[in-house]
């Protein structure tokens, strides 16, 4: 405990698989940790309010948005942005297979629809069409009315489901 | 030479294949370069404090708090602003008595609405200014707040700009035929009250510019997300008193824009106004309270209409009369008076009759500012024709779609101009219908929709037929004297190894503007779409043009991409010829390379041509034209507007012990005309759909009465999400424009156009036998029970 209030604070954390170690103010949010400290503006803000899933990021395993999360809670933690899924190669069949399909028209919320989906096609169960559009309503797409990124994540999970030899 | 394109193995035929968007891979990668991403040397940020008050008189202002943090650097209040920046008028010189007062970058005496920006604060950071607002103490005195439309013109309402005497802004009747004796004598009338709530467009991406000046090279450079670039410089050059040319309006990834991006917005023009102050670049990022606030809103439309049919189910007669309230002012420059007018205008649209009376009263409100959005009047005079036509339906005993056989224009009988005085060039209705009926498989949907109606499921099919408005010429804007772009260019020029660059003056937002005209250029020059880096939204160098608005990208700015294409071939054929002692005639471009016309034989290869033109133009013939840079720009003057039409489909099942309407599925056969790129086309359609199936079920800007507004985020004003939506089928006949040789017609807006008819006339279909209709949108569970009964009207 210090006796005096601290308007910023020391961070290490992982991003993107890469050491990092910053002094941000206090009252910083992840999305802006990123996109200001950082400059991966690959995440974006939609309604800075929790909504609109833009901002989605892999947090320690587990989708988190930007927008509500404070730097402070992330002492240690392990973050993947769209810059280092993409790097990793990890995402490479679902962005394949959003392009091939055109599943993103302006593409303001593919980031964040990318962070969702990892997520899901990770998991050992192959959801059904209701599933895919279920776990995916926390990610909101203004253009493309949604059913060409069910179809992205829905063939992403074929092909993994198909390549896996279990 | 012209493109056989009935011929699918012509040479370079891309036109008409699904091609990859070369911006999405980037975009899918997070390597999208939106506005707020650039960052530029000395930037510094505004924040707006803006009005929380319907109506008020600006008593006094004081800053000095805000002056006095250590991160804001400057404070300037609209008397400031208003000694660089003129006031504007958004007014049409065409539409009679349209009335609007001029409007400041920032609120003069009186703020007109809740959210008009009121003082500046400028700051280091974004929060700082943010804190700098907040320190900013305005004193208002409140002024009563006109916030009905119906009472708006009453004479005890008050008047919210005193000189013009009443409320109103525009008024217009459009009138044929004996509409009252047709009344007083038809077998059938039908007469129903509709509403269409207040929208917004909620781009994902709020309204972000970043403006910058440099007095040593008197240029203004903006980035913005916007629609339409070129639109943005001649207006800030004007109200900035800056030459046009010495004002650059770049326009990168665009994140979403829906007609939300393509108006003059106070608040951007006051960041421009304050970069040319301060002589540094400025950052304005709404934030999504402000997107609410101040992003334009649209439709909120009030009408009653009824229509005339005789004994055999025959349309004879529309009579509409239509409100619709527009905020205090009316927008810049395109003004808040053409949804009304086009509602006047696309009343009855797909139908065969002779007597017409619809009129719109646009009127003033302290409220948001209301203008065009996405299918601008098109879903409001769609619900009401579909709702009146259904409901006629089903008081004759009319299947929906019987009445819609017996009442479509028939598709031989173009071209034609209907009761509204539109000229249609070639529709294709029927056709559309049959394809729609086959596709939902009508028969087998209306059989399992009685045997479930057996066991208590309330499901029920809408139908709705519309016509949608695209490519439009300098009638809609240029001829009332706006300074919009009718025409566009597009700009095609050879580099040495033969790859193509093609400069284009219409925008790219994710419909696919870079594609297709990449898919042009390459069938019209002969090389591969891969080998053609397409160029848009950057003033100082894309073709003078009008961006994206009224779905007319591909059929406005893809018929000058072509034209531009064909003009490079010819100068690379003429070379060629003059190179290989041939004639140019006999000359073909396949896929890179110059080869015989006849026999395809390879002769000589882009990059060799490119050689000779630009390193060792010596060899060839002195005075032979080799210019491999070629401009063409096309306006459509044939036709005002290039007319499509379609059908939609919904089908629902209405939970009639909640209200909840489940959309089970959606259909749409749509007639774009010549369709450049299929998957592109359908997923215009489908996001265009989900756009208005949320403004049937969701979507709703709510005011008090005092004019406060109840749901400024996204959790309290809905969107359609993922778990929601329906499947979508979608199908097309392609009836091409003879207009232009590429003969596309627009396809961005019918989706939304046609999808809320379509869903209310399913509710519709479900409840009927509970008793009761809805046709006040939004369709929300409270409605839906409040129309059979289920709680109390
Ligand atoms: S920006 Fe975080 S949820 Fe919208
Ligand atoms: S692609 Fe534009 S919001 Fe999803």
């Amino acid at each position: 405990m210090t006796d005096t209030f601290r308007n910023r604070i020391d961070l290490e954390m992982t991003v993107n698989g890469e050491p990092i170690e910053l002094t941000v103010p206090a009252a910083r949010h992840l999305i802006d940790l990123l996109r200001t400290d950082l400059g991966l503006t690959g995440s974006h803000a939609g309604c800075e309010h929790g909504v609109c899933g833009a901002c989605t990021v892999i947090v320690d395993g587990e989708t988190v948005r930007g927008c509500l999360t404070l730097a402070a809670q992330l002492q240690g933690a392990e973050i993947w942005t769209v810059e280092g899924l993409t790097e990793s190669g990890a995402i490479a069949d679902l962005q394949k297979a959003f392009v091939e399909r055109n599943a993103l028209q302006c593409g303001f919320c593919t980031p964040g629809m990318l962070a969702s989906a990892k997520v899901l096609i990770e998991r050992d169960a192959v959801p059904s069409r209701e599933g895919i559009r279920e776990h995916m309503s926390g990610n909101y797409c203004r253009c493309t009315g949604y059913e060409a990124i069910v179809d992205a994540i829905e063939t992403t999970l074929r092909g993994r489901a198909g390549g896996d030899a279990r | 030479m012209t493109i056989r394109f009935e011929d699918p193995n012509r040479p370079n035929s891309y036109i008409g294949r699904t091609v990859p968007r070369p911006n999405a891979g980037r975009l899918v990668k997070g390597r999208g370069r939106y506005v707020d991403d650039i960052l530029l040397p000395r930037m510094v940020h505004v924040a707006f404090v803006r009005s929380p008050y319907a109506h008020a008189r600006i008593a006094a202002i004081e800053t000095s708090q805000a002056k006095s943090l250590s991160g804001v650097l400057a404070v300037f209040t609209g008397r400031d602003l208003a000694e660089v920046c003129t006031p504007w008028e958004g007014r049409l010189a065409h539409l009679e008595g349209m009335k609007t007062p001029p409007q400041h970058p920032l609120a003069v005496e009186r703020a007109c609405w809740v959210g008009e920006p009121v003082v500046a604060v400028v700051g280091r950071t974004r929060a700082d200014a943010e804190e700098g607002a907040a320190m900013v103490e305005i004193e208002f005195e409140a002024l009563p707040a006109v916030t009905d439309i119906r009472t708006a013109l009453d004479p005890e309402t008050p008047v919210i700009h005193e000189a013009f005497g009443d409320n109103l802004c525009f008024r217009k009747t459009n009138e044929k035929g004996e509409v009252d004796r047709i009344f007083a004598e038809a077998h059938t009338v039908v007469e129903e009250s509709f509403k269409t709530a207040r929208h917004t467009g909620v781009t994902l991406e709020p309204r972000v510019i970043l403006a910058d000046w440099s007095e040593a090279e008197g240029e203004m450079t903006v980035h913005v997300s916007n629609q339409a670039p070129h639109m943005l410089q001649v207006l800030l050059a004007s109200h900035l008193g800056i030459p046009e040319s010495g004002v650059r309006v770049i326009c990168g990834d665009v994140g979403g824009s829906f007609g939300v991006k393509v108006h003059v917005y106070p608040d951007e023009v006051a960041t421009a106004a304050i970069a040319k102050i301060l002589g540094r670049p400025v950052k304005f990022s709404s934030d999504r309270l402000e997107a609410f606030t101040s992003d334009i809103h649209a439709r909120d439309h009030e009408a009653t209409g009824r229509i005339a049919l005789d004994e055999t189910g025959r349309i004879l007669a529309f009579d509409v009369d239509d409100w619709t309230g527009i905020g205090p002012y009316s927008i810049y420059p395109r003004t808040s008076a053409v949804e009304g007018l086009q509602v006047t205008n696309l009343i009855g649209g797909p139908y065969e009759f002779d007597h017409y009376r619809c009129r719109t009263s646009v009127v003033f409100q302290n409220k948001g500012i209301c203008a065009q959005y996405r299918a601008v009047g098109h879903p409001v005079a769609v619900a009401i024709t579909e709702g009146l036509v259904d409901k006629a339906a089903a008081q004759m005993g009319l299947d929906p779609v019987e009445i819609r056989r017996r009442n479509l224009i028939r598709d031989d009988a173009y071209p034609r101009t209907t009761a509204a005085g539109l000229k249609l060039e070639a529709l294709s209705h029927h056709k559309s219908l049959d394809a729609l009926i086959e596709a939902m498989d009508y028969e087998a949907l209306r059989s399992e929709q009685a045997s479930l109606r057996e066991k208590g499921v309330h499901r029920g099919i809408g139908i709705a037929s519309f016509i949608e408005l695209t490519n439009p010429s300098p009638f809609m804007y240029g001829i009332g004297g706006a300074r919009i772009s009718a025409q566009d260019g597009c700009t095609v020029r050879m580099d040495p190894d033969g790859s193509v660059v093609a400069l284009t003056g219409v925008t790219e937002q994710g419909q696919g503007t870079e594609a297709i005209t990449a898919q042009i250029v390459a069938e019209a020059v002969g090389v591969s779409p891969g080998m053609v880096r397409i160029v848009t939204g950057d003033t100082r160098v894309t073709p003078f043009g009008g961006g994206t608005w009224a779905s007319r990208g591909a059929g406005i700015g893809g018929e000058a991409a072509l034209q531009a294409g064909r003009a490079v071939r010819g100068q690379v054929l003429a070379v060629a010829a003059a190179m290989l002692q041939a004639n140019a005639k006999d000359l073909d471009i396949r896929d890179g390379i110059v080869v015989d016309a006849g026999t395809g034989a390879e002769r000589m290869p882009l990059a060799e041509i490119g050689r000779i033109v630009y390193f060792r133009g010596d060899t060839l013939p002195k005075g032979l034209p080799r210019e491999l840079m070629q401009t063409r720009h096309f306006l459509t003057s044939d036709y005002p507007y290039a007319f499509t039409n379609g059908v939609q489909a919904s089908y629902v099942e209405v939970d009639a012990e909640t209200g909840f309407v489940k959309l089970l599925k959606h259909w749409c056969v749509e007639d774009c005309g010549r369709i450049i790129n299929p998957l592109l086309v359908d997923e215009q359609i489908r996001g265009g759909i989900v756009q208005g199936l949320g403004a049937a079920l969701f979507e709703e800007i709510c005011y008090d009465e005092a004019g406060q507004l109840l749901n400024g985020t996204m959790a309290d004003y809905l969107v359609p999400m993922s778990g929601e939506m329906p499947d979508m089928i979608i199908r097309h006949v392609e009836t091409p424009t003879a207009e232009s040789e590429l003969g596309a017609k627009g396809a961005g807006e019918a989706g939304t156009a046609g999808a809320p008819a379509a869903v209310m006339n399913a509710i519709n279909d479900a409840i009927r036998p509970l008793g009761g209709s809805v046709t006040h949108m939004p369709f929300t569970p409270e409605r839906v029970l409040r129309a059979i009964g289920a709680i109390g009207k």
